[in-house]
């Protein structure tokens, strides 16, 4: 049951880029079709995952085992862009197929905040928990994973929307971002529906 | 004279958020009200400064092949010295900034800069070119913020101009961010055309 609650509540109510901001760059920049929407959800949730699980363990067992937190940001982010290129190797690799689907959005995570965003509110547990339930691996793994899918669908269907949006009459000042903007503002306030669900 | 043009440069040709249109994340995050935003500009600002020189000093030692990471450590070393600072002297600001202050390392001005700016040019031009996005970017902020506070709470840096009845909350929540910033864009865009 908790951790449905977690899933819910990083999907729906604390959506990662329509509540907390985080992943805006990729949100407005590869949204301009639904195949390209799919393919970056798909690589964000697969490296969001893996960093999230190896830089909690680096948290735990070299972070704060030697006392020295305050090297955390250095840490993680020359972890997650060795992560970056280590799936892309691999892939490249092991299944041609995936890396030509994901290809492209890899070497974009690097600089995608949502990665080191949720790695940081994983390993020092300030991520937002159902009552009762202690921030360990496997609440940290699930709420990354939910993470994502929150991202993907608030990509997706922004994705969506911004293809109708090229049949639209636009006036010319709010052309481009502008416009996207706005859309972007009109659905995350669909997404405040949610506030107060868990 | 090309120093004052570099600066203007950052603040107006190409401020980074309404014209180049980066970092967007912060833009957006911490712009709740005016006083948010602007520290959080002069956070950015302060890295922005520090990197671009520390990237310019070291421009030719470093192999082009592993030029972006070296820049994202030494980026990321200010953070870290930014965010303890912070933590000491100003624990409120930190407080409230919370993760987006970590988050400047993935910042797309300060790496942006780094690599169009700082790796041609030397550590005098670099420094004004740091300054003058900063500012850029901390005005964008903090008109943002002031907009943003106006609008929902009917208050400027705390300075009451209307009362809150009047206010519209959604403003200060999470969709009147992207739709002020929207219609700043749209403003910008309209007043460059002209």
């Amino acid at each position: 049951m908790g951790y449905l609650l977690i899933i819910i509540g990083a999907v729906f109510v604390n959506n990662i880029v329509l509540s907390q901001f985080l992943g805006i760059c990729p949100f407005l920049g590869v949204s301009k079709k639904v195949d390209t929407a799919l393919g970056m959800s798909a690589a964000v949730t697969f490296v969001l995952t893996l960093a999230t699980i190896i830089t909690y363990l680096l948290q735990k067992y070299v972070l704060e085992a030697f006392n020295i937190a305050y090297l955390q940001t250095l840490l993680f982010i020359l972890v997650i862009a060795a992560l970056v290129q280590l799936v892309e190797i691999i892939l490249k690799k092991v299944s041609p197929s995936l890396y030509q689907a994901l290809g492209v959005f890899l070497p974009l995570i690097t600089t995608n905040c949502c990665i080191l965003g949720v790695a940081i509110l994983v390993a020092n547990g300030t991520y937002k928990l159902p009552d009762g339930m202690e921030a360990n691996l496997l609440t940290g793994v699930v709420y990354a994973i939910a993470t994502a899918i929150g991202f993907a669908l608030a990509l997706v269907l922004f994705a969506g929307l911004r293809e109708q949006l090229r049949f639209a009459n636009v006036p010319k000042a709010l052309e481009g971002t502008p416009i996207a903007l706005l859309t972007a503002g009109l659905l995350a306030m669909a997404f405040m529906g949610f506030s107060g669900v868990v | 004279m090309k120093s004052l043009k570099i600066i203007l440069n950052g603040l107006i040709k190409e401020n980074p958020t309404f014209v180049l249109l980066l970092g967007m994340c912060p833009t957006l995050g911490t712009t709740s009200s005016a006083i948010n935003g602007m520290s959080m500009g002069l956070a950015t600002t302060f890295v922005l400064i520090c990197s671009n020189i520390v990237i310019s000093l070291i421009k030719n030692l470093v192999p082009d092949k592993v030029r972006i990471p070296c820049y994202v450590v030494v980026i990321a070393a200010f953070v870290s010295v930014l965010q303890m600072c912070m933590e000491a002297y100003v624990p409120a600001i930190y407080e409230t900034l919370g993760l987006f202050i970590p988050l400047i390392v993935v910042n797309c001005i300060v790496l942006g800069r780094a690599e169009a700016f700082a790796a041609k040019n030397n550590a005098w031009y670099s420094a004004l070119d740091g300054i003058g996005i900063g500012l850029g970017f901390t005005f964008a902020l903090t008109l943002l913020g002031a907009m943003r506070e106006l609008l929902g709470t009917g208050k400027v840096f705390s300075l009451t101009l209307f009362p809150e009845n009047y206010g519209a909350l959604v403003f200060v929540l999470a969709p009147g961010a992207f739709i002020a910033l929207g219609y700043l864009i749209a403003i910008v865009n309209k007043m460059r055309k002209a």
